[in-house]
């Protein structure tokens, strides 16, 4: 699809790689769907298209490790077309579609049917996440090895936490078998028994279960003695709780092959968002109290928790328009994670530029060997540019996706993403930008 | 629909109540007790105003109680309840809410098994709505009448030692309670198995007693809560008996109370459970009294929210 991609030259923006130790003001050239020289001054080749960037960050385009995108089985909440077009006008050049579907991706050809889609949509790459067990039950090992040639870049049973300790270590020793990381939703359900928000204070008011940080804490300790035990990659998916950090934080001390993530979500709202039970709020992991955001945003800063993940899940309006223990799980997040990464985390003061792209961009591709998080020449030419200044409104009617749960309706952000290229392509052009700029 | 001047459009919980609403309600049920014991119980007070008692859980006291209320009021009342209803066709909740709307109603009262459930209702409804208990979270009409209770045989509320016995995690009434005590100035207790305490219970403002002796020893009223069987199903307590042994309030622990105890139950009762028969027909009973002003409190409720004022009472009785 490379090939007959028209020259286009990025001319004048802030070149923000880590991967290359950029930060300056460049031109980036993409030629034939590559990167072909990032330079302080470039000619146009003939038919180039050119992007002024004047003022503008260009970066390594988003990898968002954790999205769901319902398909199969859930199209009337999104399909895998709608999410990677979602995803392109967040930034993001690449995602990873959650095997919790219907039927769920535990098999090689359920692979081949997401990559498929994802080819087919023709806008932000996918790759697909194989479940961890047949049917996501918990039982037995799926055909990893099989999901691995299929193109599974890693596998997780998302949405249904592995509670079996020793099928969680069957997984990473199999995996490793592969390279490929086992990625896990840290919940001990039987002590989340039903819960709905984080426990305390809140939940005691509004009546409603609470799920302790230590249902959570307990899996993360134990996934982390098992990837020590069995040397396989582990990768702990949205953390919430202080503890939790803390727990990952020794653990690469000593030396365990683990990664995390952080959920936009987490670093930026806390429990009383539920309040008035407002079901865009709820969440799992949930929102939990300001200690526990403070230490997702240090574990950001610090690089303990490596990757910026949305855990996109979209839910049909219908659903969350219930009571809220009826209401499902999840928030959509690939149109407002740069927004709240950009605000709450670099104009907050969390972390600089330059890290911020490193946990959106090059520390999820380095976490999945995936490709991207790079502008190096010769590499595919994926990239985002954004305007660091721009402010808007988040306005969910707005939104790509076919859902609208978010619970930063109408919240005032800065930051927002002007184009998106995949493979050189431009796939996202914003029509919104302020005339001023 | 009309918006009470005292109370807004709904009757959700009483944490967002001031004292002087709660007060408001309180002293508008004291005319309307009077009703209830004449010969022909009928005042005028909501003639031509349409209820519906919308009970998505089994409730019989409340559901009966709101009913006489309704009908000594004059108002026309619909039952709705999940057997009988669409609601078991899988409709919503939503859904259910916007077709009694366009029937034109004015008022519901509802009984929900979900927390926020009576919230949710009223933000989507013109017509006033009364919560008759939503899962955890609140039941405002007992916390008031259990408040009633109290103010009538101590003669205050103010300074008051109140500790509520049993299980506080999965309990509306405390929490309802809770809020409205503390609000009037009463000192507030909470006593139970610390498996059925929820979380931070403290940060609400009450004291935790682990033992009922100590709780007993301290308090002037005690509210003792229904144990739901389902618990010890669950595995919050090992068994009914243990919980009887522990934490039941039984004749012998009553008295040793240092003071005569004012002994309350929202019902049902698990006699030999939570409460002995001793005590709950002992003479510190006030659990009957408990159940007349219930429906003088949602009397008061009704007259209220469909635009009463507290001092015209007495008036709107006789149909002024």
């Amino acid at each position: 699809m490379a090939v007959d991609v028209r020259p286009v030259l990025i001319r004048g923006g802030r070149v923000v790689d880590p991967s290359q130790g950029i930060d300056d003001v460049r031109d980036v050239l993409l030629v034939g769907g590559r990167v072909e020289a990032i330079s302080a001054s470039l000619a146009a080749p003939d038919g180039a298209q050119i992007l002024d960037a004047t003022g503008l960050v260009v970066c390594p385009g988003f990898i968002d490790l954790h999205v769901h995108l319902r398909e199969p089985g859930g199209e009337h909440k999104e399909t895998i077309a709608t999410g990677a077009r979602a995803a392109v006008a967040g930034g993001f050049t690449a995602v990873c579609a959650m095997p919790n579907t219907d039927p769920p991706v535990d098999d090689p050809a359920a692979v081949g049917f997401v990559r498929a889609q994802g080819d087919r949509a023709g806008a932000a790459r996918i790759y697909p996440v194989g479940a961890i067990s047949v049917g996501q039950k918990g039982e037995r090992l799926a055909p990893v090895g099989e999901m691995v040639e299929a193109g599974a870049v890693a596998i997780t049973d998302d949405g249904h936490p592995v509670m079996d300790s020793g099928l969680m270590r069957l997984a990473l020793e199999y995996a490793r078998t592969f390279g490929i990381p086992v990625a896990d939703h840290c919940e001990d359900r039987t002590l989340s028994r039903g819960g709905t928000m984080n426990e305390g204070v809140v939940s005691t008011r509004l009546g409603l279960t609470g799920i302790p940080n230590a249902a959570e804490d307990v899996m993360i300790a134990r996934d982390l003695f098992l990837a020590e035990l069995t040397g396989g990659r582990l990768h702990i998916q949205h953390v919430s709780t202080r503890r939790g950090v803390e727990l990952i934080r020794d653990a690469k001390d000593r030396g365990v092959s683990v990664t995390a993530e952080a959920a936009p979500h987490h670093f930026t709202l806390t429990d009383e968002a539920v309040d008035g039970y407002r079901t865009e709020a709820k969440v799992n992991p949930p929102l939990r109290t300001a200690a526990d955001r403070e230490a997702v945003r240090a574990g950001v800063a610090d690089g303990t928790l490596d990757v910026i993940a949305t855990d996109h899940a979209p839910h049909h309006y219908d659903e969350k328009e219930q009571a809220f223990d009826d209401a499902p799980f999840g928030l959509v997040g690939l149109e407002t994670a740069l927004g709240l990464a950009y605000s709450e985390l670099v104009l907050g003061g969390v972390i600089t530029l330059p890290r911020m792209v490193d946990a959106m961009s090059c520390a999820p591709a380095r976490a999945f060997d995936l490709p991207g998080g790079t502008l190096r020449p010769g590499t595919p030419a994926d990239v985002a540019v954004f305007d660091p200044t721009w402010e808007w409104v988040v306005e969910p009617s707005k939104f790509l996706s076919k859902s609208r749960n978010t619970p930063f309706a109408g919240r005032r952000l800065t930051g927002r993403v002007v184009w998106t290229l995949v493979g050189g392509r431009l796939l996202w052009e914003s029509a919104e930008r302020p005339s001023s700029r | 629909m009309p918006v009470s001047p005292y109370l807004g459009k709904d009757l959700i919980g009483l944490q967002h109540l001031s004292a002087e609403q709660i007060r408001a309600i309180l002293d508008t049920a004291e005319p309307f007790k009077e009703i209830s014991e004449r010969p022909i119980k009928k005042v005028p007070v909501l003639r031509g105003k349409t209820i519906v008692n919308l009970f998505f859980e089994p409730s019989t006291r409340t559901r009966i109680s709101f009913e006489f209320a309704e009908k000594r009021l004059s108002a026309d009342t619909v039952n709705i309840t999940t057997t009988g209803s669409s609601v078991v066709k899988g409709e919503t909740l939503v859904d259910t809410a916007r077709n009694l709307e366009a029937m034109r109603i004015d008022m519901v009262v509802i009984r929900h098994s979900a927390s926020g459930s009576a919230r949710f209702l009223a933000d989507r409804i013109p017509s006033n709505v009364v919560n008759a208990g939503d899962g955890r979270h609140e039941h405002p009409t007992q916390a008031l009448l259990d408040m009633l209770t109290i103010r009538d045989h101590l003669g205050r509320l103010d300074g008051t030692r109140v500790c509520i016995v049993g299980d506080i995690l999965h309990s509306r009434v405390a929490r309802s309670n809770i809020w409205g005590l503390l609000k009037l100035g009463a000192e507030v207790a909470v006593c139970a198995p610390r498996s059925l305490l929820p979380a931070d219970i403290e940060s609400l403002g009450v004291t935790v007693f682990s033992r009922v002796e100590e709780a007993i020893e301290w308090a002037e009223v005690l509210n003792v809560l229904r144990l739901q069987l389902e618990r010890m199903q669950a595995g919050y307590i090992p068994t009914l008996r243990e919980y009887n042994r522990v934490f039941g309030v039984t004749r012998e622990r009553v008295e040793r109370a240092p003071r005569d105890l004012l002994i309350l139950h929202p019902g049902p009762m698990n006699r030999g459970v939570e409460i002995d028969s001793d005590v709950a027909d002992g003479p510190h009973s006030v659990i009957l009294d408990q159940v007349t002003n219930g429906v003088a409190i949602r009397m008061a409720v009704l007259y209220l929210l469909a635009g009463g004022a507290p001092e015209r009472a007495e008036e709107a009785k006789h149909g002024g």
